[in-house]
């Protein structure tokens, strides 16, 4: 947090390069025809064995209120959009959230039981269910005034250098966007697809996963899971991807 | 893990090419890799004596893949898998996996169609080699070679 | 439990050729690979899948360790008639799981 305020003070004035609309492109496009095939085909996606754990838990009684996430929502696919326009501010944590977050916040808070581990294996597969009802639907951040100002601290965060290579995200993901880094395209940076299956990992993860990824990268100290950084972080990533087609769950190289 | 990262950093940076051997020299275990040789002996015992002819079989993979861990695949093969003439097994090899022979599905005239897909594993850039096994004693064959590159900015892989 | 998908046509003509896609939950651990305190991760794979068509065997794959993580396999047969399609995987530390599948042949 020290680092983030110091970094603020800094680097406030710097304007980021933004990538305009029409040039805006999913990671999905930089990745070869057979591993587009893979996340286009939902019986040789593996996230698809998530979300069918997803709609496992989705229905069971859970805590000691004895409630499932149907019992109160429905059908998973009343979560329609939801996923599009997260993270939002959360009322019950007075703070934005992502969905993760959300999630359990509906754990601890509704089905009263403890929250679930980030990357557990329940956690992703019920963010997987939740986020594939948004395919198709345009990334739609909420135009809260609460989130300006975290909005603002994640797109600093992207802009300034940092770690011991001293590079920002935006060197690589708008200046260098395109091009190739040890054999991978550099995508620009969209939250489009998440959670993903990556290839590299073998399993699904979240988009934090995948920034703490690219964290080390930089040889910068990733974050701890569900640090206000990374929230803020994906409240500007879902800004600058503002109404691009959401396609979870992804897959990766 | 940062001593690996440098060190993949390192070895990426000096070309495109290093990348498949930065990737090799990073794998936390030392096997003893199959040798082009143990890819001559796995296909040998599966096919004996009999001759090796090259075609019928269309070996489907990417030559080029960012990631070795999740490869799609496919075989398809040129026969009217009737009773009297169909593929019974096709065979998929590859040559530098720490084990040559990747899987062996059995077929018969009950599948309409010799056709199989999966993912498998590429530990670096080699070649790919598909058998087709014919319900008349023949063989018949076609390989590929595959690139491999790395994903940048890959996590640490002990944490 | 171990999650495993599988995708047939919803209706297929009796003499057509159709696709069976599967897709099973497993780390396919080589045994080559070393874990966290320096010792290797034992090999954990799945050895053999099949796949029966009321109850006559009309697939059968050996895996090895090559094979990516959560196992996807693909094959095709001929649609005789409606009934069940049986799929059992087995593999290493006793691993077997067993799924099927209806297929209404018009
Ligand atoms: C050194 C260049 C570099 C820097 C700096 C960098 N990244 Fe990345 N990033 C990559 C590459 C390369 C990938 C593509 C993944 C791969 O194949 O490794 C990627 C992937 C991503 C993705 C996934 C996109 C998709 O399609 O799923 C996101 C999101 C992302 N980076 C965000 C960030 C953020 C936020 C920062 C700053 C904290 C950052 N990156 C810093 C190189 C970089
Ligand atoms: C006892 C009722 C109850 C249960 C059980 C419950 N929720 Fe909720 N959920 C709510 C309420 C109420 C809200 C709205 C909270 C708010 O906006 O302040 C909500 C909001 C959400 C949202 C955000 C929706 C939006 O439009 O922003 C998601 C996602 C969600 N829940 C998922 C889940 C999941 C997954 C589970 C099961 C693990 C679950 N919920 C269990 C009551 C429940």
């Amino acid at each position: 947090m020290k680092r983030l305020l110091g970094a603020l003070l800094l680097l406030a004035a710097q304007a980021s390069a933004e990538i305009p609309e029409a040039e805006r492109r999913s990671g999905y496009h930089d990745m070869s025809p057979s591993v587009q095939a893979m996340q286009d085909d939902d019986m040789a996606n593996p996230a698809m064995l998530w979300v069918l754990d997803g709609e496992k838990f989705w229905n069971q009684r859970q805590g000691a209120a004895n409630e499932s996430c149907a019992d109160c929502h429905g059908e998973a696919a009343r979560m329609a959009g939801v996923a599009a326009r997260y993270p939002a501010f959360a009322t019950d944590a007075n703070a934005p959230v992502n969905l993760d977050q959300r999630i359990n916040l509906c754990r601890t808070e509704q089905q009263k039981a403890p929250a679930f581990e980030y990357e557990s294996r329940e956690l992703l597969s019920l963010n997987a269910l939740v986020s594939m009802q948004s395919r198709e639907q345009q990334i739609a951040p909420p135009s809260d005034p609460r989130l300006l100002p975290f909005t603002q601290a994640g797109a600093e965060a992207f802009n300034r250098r940092q770690g011991q290579l001293n590079l920002s995200c935006a060197q690589c993901h708008e200046d260098n966007r395109g091009r190739k880094l040890a054999g991978a395209t550099i995508p620009q940076a969209h939250p489009t697809g998440y959670p993903i299956y990556r290839l590299e990992w073998q399993s699904l993860g979240s988009l934090q996963r995948r920034l703490r990824n690219c964290l080390i990268g930089m040889r910068a100290e990733p974050y701890a899971y569900g640090a206000p950084e990374y929230v803020a972080l994906e409240l500007y990533l879902m800004k600058r991807a503002a109404g691009m087609p959401f396609e979870a769950p992804g897959v990766r190289p | 893990m940062d001593q690996a990262l440098t060190r993949r950093r390192f070895l990426a940076r000096s070309g495109a090419g290093a990348a498949g051997a930065a990737l090799v020299s990073l794998m936390p275990f030392a096997p003893a890799e199959a040798a082009p040789d143990d890819l001559a002996r796995a296909i040998k015992e599966v096919v004996g004596s009999a001759r090796l002819n090259t075609g019928k079989v269309t070996l489907d993979i990417a030559p080029l893949v960012e990631n070795g861990n999740t490869v799609p695949m496919k075989v398809m093969v040129e026969s009217p898998m009737t009773a009297k003439d169909h593929v019974k097994a096709i065979h998929v090899f590859n040559e530098k996996n720490p084990q040559p022979y990747v899987l062996n599905a059995t077929l018969g005239p009950r599948a309409g169609r010799a056709a199989i897909a999966t993912h498998i594993k590429l530990r670096e850039s080699q070649k790919i080699v598909a058998v087709a096994e014919f319900s008349d004693g023949t063989f018949w064959t076609a390989g590929a070679d595959v690139i491999v590159t790395i994903a940048a900015c890959v996590e640490d892989l002990l944490q | 439990m171990t999650n495993a998908l599988i995708r047939l046509p919803r209706s297929v003509k009796k003499g057509e050729v159709f696709e069976v896609k599967t897709l099973i939950q497993h780390p396919m651990e080589t045994g080559f690979r070393a874990g966290t305190n320096g010792t290797t991760i034992p090999r954990d794979i799945i050895e053999e899948m099949i796949c029966t068509y009321n109850g006559v065997e009309i697939f059968r794959m050996k895996l090895s360790s090559a094979i990516a993580a959560n196992p996807y396999v693909s094959f095709h047969t001929v649609a005789t008639e409606s009934g069940t399609l049986y799929f059992r995987w087995t593999g290493d530390n006793g691993f077997k799981v067993e799924e099927t599948a209806r297929i209404t042949v018009a």
